[in-house]
């Protein structure tokens, strides 16, 4: 692990949805400047585990530590440091993009709710559709919209869900580079994703989750290739 | 101002923007208390009850019919796109999102009453000149409780398959010391009766919203926090 | 805590207690019907309230239980406390019926009306109706843990509301007099009708333990069935 001391850490970390447990003692760390890619069947827990370390769900067992320090749901100052970007846009269809960036600026408290709406709108390249209802946005246009929404407020920690899904390839161009920018400001990242080839390069540390367990948890291998047999391996569990 | 009170107001300011927008909803809320009215007004024998011995009863059960149904699209418009997860992430607590989306329902409820009550002085033929400012307190006190209840029990039922059938299931008894207090302090004022003879309904009242509120606010967690 | 032992313990004692409770409930008919006098004025229909009134309080005594274990839930969130939570309602509201139609049957001929809304009788009502509602929610929702918190909420919201029916029912009818045959009054109890009222308040609460205890047993058990579902 790069450094001693982790952003984001989970210990233990467990869930179940009635009598079905979909995660089971899970650990972790992201560290500043780290990009944790996990992988993982339908199913395994790679969304609840996005979804637990983001506070939207609450723990069965274990818990999620923030700067070391074990994060209470009643807390809302920790989700300042979180953005989440989900399967889901959380933006409504009826407003238009930038009605819906200036409620999440102010929903996060920002000091300037317009500027910050305008400057996301800037960083998604939308500029053409920033007054468009949000429900009469492409697919692509949407996700692109929703990596806005997601971290408007500029956290330090970042949980992406599937971020490549329906985006054309100059996007998924512009995602990578703009998650390099992460990095360098030293932002701890965690990324869920089917398509690993993506991201490969961009990541340091790689986890495959199989029934809801790490199969796999180590520094990333300098080689997708040689990866994919142990993965495949992996996942039959 | 506290961030907190800011994000009650944004949440709030969304709501009502997401409505007036969508227009369909309120309009139609409106609508069913009109009808209700009129549907009652030929619920009677006109040659045995008068107009105005139906009239307070006639006014409440309209202002509640209205409200279950104005309060059952509360939630509605955060299922899409998993928009309430959006205002789970927001550094704010369960308490101001629950205020946020009680004002929301207060100003969408007080729409359809406002709307209400000038149709109903027009059908029933009453005379508010004396008592409307009584009225109004009374309106006030006895809406801010069942749409303090409502507003918690709205997050519940959007959880459930058939939550348009479920909220006034559950809402209702929780209606019941509001609306026995209300229909008896407006009977006495629209008789003529002076504000100080309705004083102890008033503070009952007062006292549920107090209560009731403090409680929603307190327990909303339990119903958001998955 | 393998599956089927938690819950068999709470079923056999649970059955144990009902089986008591109900050898003693023969002993409350005996004694109401030999051992008390008929009551001057309201003859032998008086003889019903040592039936409705244990069991208004057998309900009552279940739903305020489940509005303190609610907050108890919330604060704990011990599973437990909500199957516990869930089978006293269902035992309060069989309790609840037994008072909803022995009151009725004994108003007819003393008040004159099957029904009237004597504030006692109103707030057993709608706390039925909560209740029920309480119920039904629960069918409606799938998630265990969503099930046990909003059950919580409206159970502690179900224990405040009762003051306030209370009041605004009295208040409501010492306005409109209903009409009524005769009042109710309060003489005091010759001591033959009082231990026979005491005794059949015992064996109420003692009923109420022993159904809940069964149900909270087969809760359990269903809870535990699943729980090893899972784990195949």
């Amino acid at each position: 692990m790069p450094s001693p001391e982790p952003l984001l850490a989970a210990r233990g970390l467990g869930r179940r949805f009635g009598p079905s447990t979909v995660l089971r003692s899970v650990d972790l760390d992201i560290a500043a400047g780290q990009v944790l890619l996990v992988l993982g069947e339908n199913g395994s827990g790679k969304t609840t585990l996005l979804r637990l370390l983001a506070g939207l769900l609450r723990p069965t067992t274990g818990s999620v530590l923030l700067h070391g320090q074990p994060v209470r749901s009643t807390d809302a100052e920790f989700r300042r440091h979180l953005g989440l970007l989900s399967h889901k846009s959380h933006m409504y269809d009826d407003l238009t993009l930038r009605e819906n960036l200036v409620f999440a600026a102010r929903m996060h408290g920002l000091p300037n709710p317009g500027e910050a709406a305008a400057a996301a709108i800037r960083s998604a390249d939308l500029d053409q559709r920033g007054d468009s209802r949000l429900g009469s946005l492409s697919r692509g246009m949407l996700q692109r919209a929703a990596i806005a929404r997601a971290f408007i407020h500029r956290p330090g920690i970042l949980l992406l869900d599937e971020p490549f899904t329906a985006l054309d390839a100059p996007s998924a161009d512009r995602v990578r580079r703009w998650i390099q920018e992460r990095v360098r400001d030293g932002c701890g990242i965690a990324l869920v994703t089917h398509q690993p080839a993506e991201v490969w390069e961009l990541t340091t540390d790689v986890g495959v989750l199989a029934a809801g367990r790490w199969a796999i948890l180590e520094p990333r291998p300098a080689a997708l290739e040689s990866f994919l047999p142990r993965y495949r391996e992996a996942i039959r569990v | 101002m506290s961030e907190s009170v800011r994000a009650v107001f944004a949440l709030a300011a969304k709501d009502l923007r997401l409505e007036f927008r969508g227009k369909a909803g309120l309009l139609s809320a409106v609508m069913f208390a009109a009808l209700v009215l009129i549907i009652f007004n030929f619920s009677r024998d006109p040659t045995t009850i008068s107009n105005i011995d139906l009239a307070p009863s006639v006014l409440w059960v309209t202002f509640a019919f209205g409200a279950v149904v104005t309060l059952n699209r509360a939630f509605h418009l955060e299922q899409e796109n998993a928009a309430f997860d959006g205002l789970r992430l927001a550094p704010v607590s369960r308490g101001a999102v629950y205020f946020g989306k009680l004002l929301a329902n207060l100003v969408f409820v007080g729409l359809v009453e406002a709307v209400t009550l000038p149709l109903f002085i027009l059908f029933f033929d009453v005379d508010l000149s004396g008592s409307l400012p009584g009225i109004l307190a009374i309106t006030a006190l006895a809406t801010i409780g069942f749409v303090g209840v409502g507003t918690v029990f709205s997050a519940m039922v959007v959880r459930t398959r058939f939550a348009e059938l479920m909220l006034p299931v559950l809402l209702l008894p929780f209606m019941v010391p509001p609306l026995i207090g209300a229909t008896q302090a407006t009977t006495r004022l629209l008789a003529g009766r002076p504000l100080s003879e309705v004083w102890g309904w008033l503070r009952l009242l007062a006292v549920y919203d107090i209560v009731f509120v403090t409680l929603s606010a307190l327990t909303f967690w339990a119903v958001v926090d998955e | 805590m393998t599956a089927g032992i938690r819950g068999r313990g709470a079923i056999r004692g649970g059955l144990a207690v009902t089986a008591i409770a109900l050898l003693l409930l023969a002993g409350v008919y005996v004694m109401a019907l030999k051992y008390t006098p008929v009551e001057i004025r309201q003859g032998l229909a008086q003889k019903i309230f040592y039936l409705h009134a244990p069991a208004a309080w057998s309900a009552l005594l279940a739903f305020g239980l489940v509005g303190l274990i609610s907050v108890l839930y919330l604060w704990l969130q011990d599973p437990r406390l909500d199957l516990f939570a869930a089978s006293s309602v269902e035992v309060g509201l069989a309790f609840c019926l037994v008072m909803l139609t022995t009151g009725p049957i004994w108003a007819k001929p003393i008040w004159g009306t099957w029904w009237t809304w004597d504030p006692r009788l109103t707030l057993t009502l709608l706390l039925f109706f909560i209740f029920l509602g309480y119920l039904a929610l629960r069918s409606a929702l799938n998630d265990r843990s969503e099930r046990a918190r909003f059950s919580a909420v409206i159970g502690i919201m179900g224990l405040l509301l009762v003051p306030f029916i209370h009041i605004s029912v009295y208040l409501f009818r010492t306005m409109h007099p209903m009409p009524i045959l005769m009042k109710p009054s309060k003489p005091s109890l010759p001591p033959e009708m009082l231990k026979t009222l005491l005794f059949s308040f015992g064996v109420a609460t003692l009923l109420y333990i022993g159904f809940v205890m069964v149900r909270y047993g087969l809760a359990i058990r269903q809870y535990d069935r699943e729980e090893a579902q899972d784990e195949s």
